[in-house]
């Protein structure tokens, strides 16, 4: 599979290039979120806002009421906890053009308690005019900025940073309310959000093989959470669905997975896989995806329960699948 | 020379405090009409507002009917319309005007009736349901333009404004009003560091220093003071005076230098123009009369030391 190195670094730069209108806002973190090349690029649409995210949601929405469109870069922790007022008055209620990338979502740091957004999500998710958008792998990353930008309104974003993987082909970019359908059987839906989606790849991928069909979407648009495809997909479901998200297994992707299931009168069970209401701590991704059920592993284990029969697949089966970059555009021509 | 300007300026000081008188008679008839209203805002804000809007600030014709609109939805709604229609068009030489504590939109919706830009029966909708004359007013409330109810959180919104208005070369200023009570928010001493930090001479903030929240003084509630050397170490350029003497303020913004914001620390009293208030303080913040025997006295007040002044000539 291939990997990109910080994707977002230069695919910022490339985009913004004759887009006067888009600023991007740094809280102190413009090396951790990848602007550092944007802010050389383009210092004078570059604002240093400093540890004050409370001003600097305000301030974004001042920007957009004159119609620039802000990028914000933190952490995302500090932008939906410390802020959540200024991001739902001055900007999700009058549903101005500002672009929240938060970034460290979930386990996907070691910063412990204080740097993993577990709740994002769940706290965001009933701010109406809000979209919440999820990244993946390198293609949802450098997908994202066209996809956030088509959205007249607040858009908040999962973003991942790094080494990424691609998951998706990059002609087949992320398109705001449509999942992507990976795979196609009638066994079990799987509906997957974020890094637990390359997880789920690998863990579909050793189902398959032993004979369980796994209808396996990814889903990066977790508000608003209507898709047609993925209702069709739940009722479709023999045994059940599965939900798997890098986030609390309330107020997220399982949750809006539960709502959809009961207002459509769906009478399927429904599995969460994600953090178990409880805050984290401070260790590496691969050791916290383990320890609170987020892996490909952890996957089997369930599909192995819904079902009620034994695979016989262990580790080593799921690190030997080989992933490659699918289209999911040819897929649903082939579905 | 000197003494037809000396005669234009008395002119305009004059009519400042007609209009400080009347919102304070328009705001004590209407918590007379309603058996309750935020009328101490009013009094400590009226020579403020009066100034501004007489005086201070650069704002086209109003765009906003006389007679306001009933609430037809939220932002982006159809036929939904900003409140700050009240202030005239957005064009690069008007200065731009934002209420932060929005407690005070009885005052603005007073102030807009003396300047006409609103129908004095508008007033009467005040606090009814469907009128978007309300309480703590929205940004679609005649004269408002940001949601900013939820104290603190204006600044950093006008300052993003200014912002946005010096990167286009807009000659008009941004003026934003705030209470000294809600200097205790965290959120505005980013925005003044930030302002500083920016050199943003378009803005300028006019603080409400009535030392009175909901709670009582604000000396006992949570000190907030000295403002004037807080906010000249935040590094804006500072004027401390007098808040109801109209020309003690324009001279604050005639005063102000290039280079920096500018904080405006507007002492006032929160009974001023109402002496029988004075009975009711320290509890001020919404004023409710108690019993028949309170409201006689407050409408014989109106009739006898409050009644609307007619402009004069």
């Amino acid at each position: 599979m291939e990997m990109v190195s910080n994707p977002h670094a230069s695919n910022l730069v490339a985009w913004a290039k004759d887009r006067p209108e888009v600023v991007v806002l740094s809280g102190d973190l413009t090396g951790s979120t990848e602007i550092a090349p944007f802010k050389k690029a383009y210092p004078d649409r570059f604002f240093s806002m400093g540890l004050s995210e409370q001003n600097m949601v305000g301030f974004a929405g001042g920007l957009a009421r004159e119609g620039y469109t802000p990028f914000l870069h933190t952490f995302a922790v500090f932008l939906y906890r410390r802020a959540l007022d200024q991001i739902e008055m001055s900007v999700a209620y009058p549903k101005l053009r500002v672009r929240f990338f938060g970034f460290l979502p979930g386990i996907t740091t070691p910063g412990g308690v204080t740097h993993q957004a577990i709740d994002d999500v769940g706290v965001l998710r009933p701010l109406p005019n809000m979209t919440i958008l999820s990244t993946g792998d390198a293609t949802d990353v450098e997908s994202m900025l066209d996809a956030a930008q088509a959205v007249d309104g607040p858009v908040y974003v999962r973003m991942l940073r790094g080494e990424l993987p691609r998951l998706f082909d990059r002609a087949d970019p992320l398109v705001v309310g449509r999942a992507r359908v990976i795979s196609a059987g009638t066994d079990v839906t799987l509906l997957s959000e974020g890094i637990c989606t390359e997880e789920a790849m690998r863990a579909a991928r050793a189902l398959q093989a032993r004979g369980v069909g796994v209808q396996h979407l990814h889903v990066s648009t977790l508000k608003p959470f209507d898709d047609p495809a993925v209702i069709e997909a739940m009722a479709g479901a023999r045994h059940g669905v599965i939900t798997m998200e890098n986030h609390s297994i309330i107020g997220g992707l399982g949750s809006a997975a539960a709502e959809l299931l009961a207002g459509h009168g769906i009478g399927k069970r429904l599995v969460r896989i994600g953090i178990p209401d409880t805050y984290a701590h401070g260790a590496s991704r691969p050791y916290l995806m383990k320890e609170y059920g987020l892996d490909a592993a952890a996957l089997v284990a369930q599909v192995e329960a819904l079902i009620g029969e034994k695979l016989g697949i262990d580790e080593q089966a799921l690190a030997a699948v080989r992933l490659d970059a699918v289209n999911t555009q040819d897929k649903l021509e082939a579905l | 020379m000197a003494s037809s300007q000396t005669a234009t300026r008395t002119a305009w000081q004059i009519e400042a405090r007609r209009v400080a008188h009347n919102i304070r008679s328009r705001v004590l008839a209407l918590t007379l009409l309603q058996g309750g209203s935020y009328l101490s805002q009013a009094c400590s804000s009226a020579d403020i507002l009066a100034t501004l809007y007489t005086h201070v600030l650069k704002l086209g014709p109003s765009l906003g009917p006389l007679t306001p609109p009933r609430f037809v939805g939220v932002p982006g709604s159809p036929g939904y319309t900003s409140g700050g229609l009240y202030h005239g068009p957005h064009a690069p030489e008007y200065d731009r005007f934002f209420i932060s504590p929005t407690h005070y939109s009885v005052a603005v919706y007073a102030a807009l009736v003396e300047l006409g830009r609103l129908a004095p029966e508008a007033l009467a909708e005040f606090n009814t349901d469907g009128s978007i004359v309300e309480m703590i007013g929205g940004e679609h409330s005649p004269g408002l333009e940001l949601t900013t109810g939820s104290f603190g959180q204006a600044l950093s919104q006008a300052a993003g404004i200014a912002m946005a208005r010096q990167r286009r070369g807009d000659t008009g200023r941004v003026f934003v009003f705030v209470s000294d009570g809600e200097l205790q928010e965290g959120q505005m001493w980013e925005a003044f560091q930030q302002a500083a930090f920016y050199r943003q001479d378009n803005l300028a903030v006019f603080v409400d220093a009535n030392g009175q929240q909901v709670d009582g003084r604000t000396e006992h509630v949570m000190a907030v003071e000295p403002l004037d050397a807080k906010l000249g170490a935040f590094g804006w350029q500072t004027c401390k005076v007098d808040g109801h003497d109209p020309a003690a303020l324009a001279a604050c913004v005639d005063a102000w230098e290039p280079g920096r914001p500018l904080a405006v620390l507007a002492y006032t009293k929160p009974t001023q123009g109402i002496d029988l208030l004075q009975e009711r303080w320290p509890m001020l913040h919404y004023v409710r009369f108690k019993d028949a025997a309170e409201r006689a006295r407050y409408e014989a007040y109106l009739h006898e030391q409050l009644p609307l002044l007619p402009r004069e000539g």
